[in-house]
């Protein structure tokens, strides 16, 4: 005797079971058309080679561009890393008070900052002072976005130590800076894990990299130099109608997922088995 | 250890606390540059701006399609990512076996990290032409009687408002989901028992002890998930056809806030070009911002409760 | 007034409906129950029979498996993980795990009183109790009332919250809040009430309030009380279950286990010597 309960409870379920693979189906998608299509441009030519003009019969790649967004990647997180971390730590061991309440408040806020703002900003502080795109722009606009991601993962993993590290370090008479280090330390998972996620985000950001560093199709000419960059590439290529370019689109978005998706495993493999996952 | 404190910890301490204070000057900063930038239109006032023509061209910096475009796709997120990323916490809370809840969860968060140009280079290739050539006639066909569903003039255009949309309700989905599936873990367990000690059923278990209980914590997710929507920009650009328009059609083209800012901040060379595109930004940065705040609200108020809420 | 001679009408209706309570005398019949949690095992080969109408207690230490064995009567257990159960729960005969009883209808027949009241919050007083038989697809606003009422006038609540029944069901003292969860478990007329340890976060008052109304109660209902506090189970119970290590040690009349314990295990522990 099966009543009307019985199959209304039998539909919702399913339901829930449909909007898994609905959220599914995309990156499934994603993952195979990137693959698809970019995996045949990925040759010698592609890692080596600079952009080819849009006329037939030339070859080209994308190496400056590689290089373009390791090398932003990597100045972002020497800002980005260090004052993230260090803001964590005030966050977390020196924060509470008002004050330290309202900077976690805002670095949360920030967090969620839409990228383009931050472009503007980086247009504005770095851009018009040296009046052309540079490196040093990007690195700036990205490094802005990473500090409030690596701060507030960075407290989030130093709140995680439990209170009686502190204690027993200080009464062993340690300094408190001493003390906070070693806090930081027993805490690296998490750290390690904010620093990666922050990483990861940059790597992915476009529009800042539109109104900071433009676009170049040459290898790397010094920070005050425009530079080529994965994701500029990917934005100006997909749209520029012209076969060749879009192909070189595909290749770059591909590295760009592997990358990535290697992070993210990476951050996974690292948080395993600490905090809630279920 | 006396009474003379250590110069090293002071020095630390002052350390931390300068460095921190940039993320207050960041805060600042943002909301400086954009307001000082945007001055020049600012201080021409809300009729200015308020108008519904966007043409730069003829200098004329009408907001409203812009924000007509911004509110449409981001409704269209949530329209159809919030019931989505509903079922994907319901399923990873409530239903799924132990042994799927990681893999799934996994998957889920790589949707958060696929990059926007990304999502936009697939929604132009792939997406886009299967909606605009399969599902968006038939949706044409039986419900055109709705002004959403008509052509625009006569065509159904492969950049559109609907397509930028669906995009965004995909990209919102982690952010939605994670965040509503800590609410409905927060909930004790003595809530389900209650409802399955009264006879529910499995769907009914969940409705009265686990949704209700948890719904403002569900609700600061969607307003998340409609900040995220809102300050989206590059897939944005990619697929919504850069056009300023205010029309009913859903398969017209359209031109957001964020999207703006992106396409035209290069080419504007007249300072007041300028400004109304850095007017955008603050409009577009102000509501991300409150959308935010107001999540952060509800989610401080539902912890709260809870400490309230351990009766005895 | 008519109401409640309706409802007392209506008990007993149901009370001579009921098949096989005649048959074989016992309301719910316990046999050759194991029950694991995962490889562990918690209950062992328990026989424990309750009689209609009568409150029956399960006494005994901490860990001793009598929150698990009240818990596989309304089949509450199998929702634990990897949890498992062997052997039948008999209601008026049938048994409870066998293929053509739902799980669900099965607790409707047999509700459930939880040690830490857990009324919703974001539900009125009114909506709680009735909240089980919203679930059932009874819509009627005026029997709905009806049935909010006369339940909340069944465990004495009914003066103490009348003048706002909007409140939130969570808004109320433990004491009160108890009694609105066992107004919520009675609305749905179930025939058997099951309460797990209900008056250990209680204060004495409130205590006292409940243990009269389980005295209540058992005219209408078959009552099966777990409880720490061993003057609570000669206070209110009938009959007297002891167990220990999930084994089901000795069960009899209540006066006969507190004065005239057969085993000696259960002597040590009416007496004090442990636990």
């Amino acid at each position: 005797m099966k009543s009307r309960r019985f199959y209304m409870d039998k539909i919702w379920i399913a339901l829930t079971f449909a909007a898994v693979i609905i959220a599914i189906i995309p990156l499934a998608s994603i993952l195979f058309y990137v693959s698809v299509n970019g995996i045949p441009a990925l040759n010698w030519d592609f890692f080596t080679m600079l952009p080819p003009p849009p006329v037939a019969g030339y070859v080209g790649g994308l190496g400056n561009a590689i290089q373009g967004t390791l090398i932003l990647v990597a100045l972002a997180s020497c800002i980005g890393l260090p004052v993230g971390l260090l803001s964590g730590v005030y966050i977390s061991e020196y924060g509470r008070n008002f004050y330290g309440r309202t900077v976690r408040f805002l670095g949360d806020v920030l967090i969620g900052n839409p990228s383009i703002v931050i472009g503007i900003f980086g247009f504005y502080l770095i851009v018009i002072p040296l009046q052309h795109f540079s490196v040093l722009a990007g690195a700036v606009a990205l490094g802005v976005i990473e500090i409030p991601i690596v701060s507030v993962t960075t407290a989030e993993a130093l709140k995680l130590v439990p209170n009686s590290l502190r204690e027993a370090s200080v009464s062993l008479g340690t300094r408190n800076w001493r003390t906070s280090l070693l806090v930081v330390s027993e805490a690296k998972r998490g750290v390690a894990t904010g620093a990666l996620l922050a990483t990861m985000r940059v790597m992915g950001e476009t529009a800042p990299l539109i109104l900071t560093v433009g676009l170049s199709n040459f290898w790397y000419s010094g920070t005050s130099a425009p530079v080529g960059s994965l994701t500029a590439f990917i934005y100006y290529y997909a749209t520029s109608g012209w076969t060749p370019w879009v192909n070189l689109a595909w290749g770059a978005a591909f590295i760009l997922l592997v990358i990535i998706i290697g992070i993210n495993i990476v951050v996974r493999i690292l948080t395993r088995g600490r905090g809630t996952n279920g | 250890m006396g009474p003379r404190r250590s110069h090293a910890d002071a020095a630390f301490k002052a350390i931390v606390l300068v460095v921190a204070s940039s993320i207050v000057v960041l805060a600042v900063l943002f909301f400086y540059f954009l307001i000082s930038r945007s001055a020049p239109t600012l201080r021409l006032g809300f009729s200015f701006i308020l108008t519904s023509t966007w043409n730069p061209l003829a200098n004329i910096y009408g907001i409203l399609p812009l924000i007509y475009g911004s509110l449409v796709t981001s409704a269209i997120a949530l329209l159809l990512g919030v019931p989505v990323s509903l079922g994907v916490a319901i399923f990873l809370s409530e239903l799924s076996p132990r042994r799927l809840k990681s893999p799934i969860s996994f998957v889920v968060e790589l949707l958060a990290a696929v990059p926007s140009v990304v999502y936009g280079l697939w929604g132009i290739f792939v997406l886009a032409p299967i909606l605009t050539f399969h599902i968006y006639p038939v949706l044409n066909k039986y419900l055109g009687f709705l002004p959403i569903f008509q052509k625009y003039y006569g065509t159904i255009y492969s950049s559109s408002v609907l397509t930028a949309g669906i995009v965004l309700a995909i990209m919102i989905i982690p952010i939605v989901s994670a965040i509503s599936r800590d609410a409905l873990l927060a909930v004790p367990d003595s809530q389900r028992e209650a409802a399955y000690a009264l006879g529910a059923t499995k769907s009914q278990a969940i409705r009265i002890s686990v949704l209700s209980y948890a719904r403002t914590g569900i609700l600061a997710s969607i307003f998340v998930g409609l900040g995220r929507a809102f300050g989206e920009t590059i897939a944005v650009v990619l697929l919504i056809g850069d056009s300023p328009l205010i029309t009913s059609s859903l398969f017209a083209p359209g031109y957001t806030l964020a999207s703006a800012i992106a396409t035209e901040f290069s080419e504007a060379l007249t300072p007041t070009f300028k400004s109304a595109l850095i007017e955008c930004g603050l409009v577009l940065l102000s509501v991300v911002f409150l959308t935010n705040i107001f999540a952060r609200y509800l989610i401080s108020r539902v912890s709260k409760n809870r400490e309230a809420a351990s009766y005895l | 007034m008519v109401s409640e001679v309706l409802d007392i009408a209506h008990g007993i209706y149901r009370k001579l409906e009921a098949p096989g309570t005649m048959s074989s005398g016992l309301k719910v019949e316990v046999r050759h129950l194991n029950a694991f949690y995962g490889k562990k095992q918690a209950i062992y080969d328990v026989d424990l029979p309750i009689k209609p109408n009568q409150v029956t207690a399960m006494i005994g230490p901490s860990g001793c498996g009598k929150s698990t064995l009240i818990r596989c009567i309304n089949r509450m257990h199998e929702l634990v993980p990897d949890a498992r159960v062997e052997g039948q729960v008999l209601l008026d005969g049938e048994d409870i795990y066998g293929k053509s009883l739902d799980p669900t209808q099965v607790r409707r027949r047999i509700g459930m009183v939880f040690q830490k009241p857990n009324p919703f919050p974001n539900m009125s007083i009114a909506d709680n109790v009735v909240a089980g038989l919203k679930l059932t697809g009874v819509k009627n606003k005026g029997r709905l009332e009806e049935v909010a009422r006369s339940t909340l006038q069944r465990v004495n609540l009914w003066d103490e919250v009348k003048d706002d029944l909007k409140r939130s069901g969570a808004s109320l003292s433990g004491g009160q809040q108890q009694r609105l969860c066992i107004a919520r478990a009675l609305a749905i007329e179930p025939e058997v009430v099951l309460m797990d340890e209900p008056c250990s976060a209680l204060d004495p008052t409130a205590t006292a309030k409940i243990e009269l109304l389980i005295s209540e109660l058992k005219s209408l209902f078959t009552v099966v009380i777990v409880t720490h506090n061993m003057q609570q189970a000669s206070r209110v119970a009938d009959y007297t279950a002891f167990m220990y290590l999930g084994k089901l040690i000795e069960f009899d009349e209540t006066t006969t286990i507190f004065e005239n314990p057969k085993e000696e295990l259960t002597e040590r522990y009416i007496t004090g010597k442990f636990g």
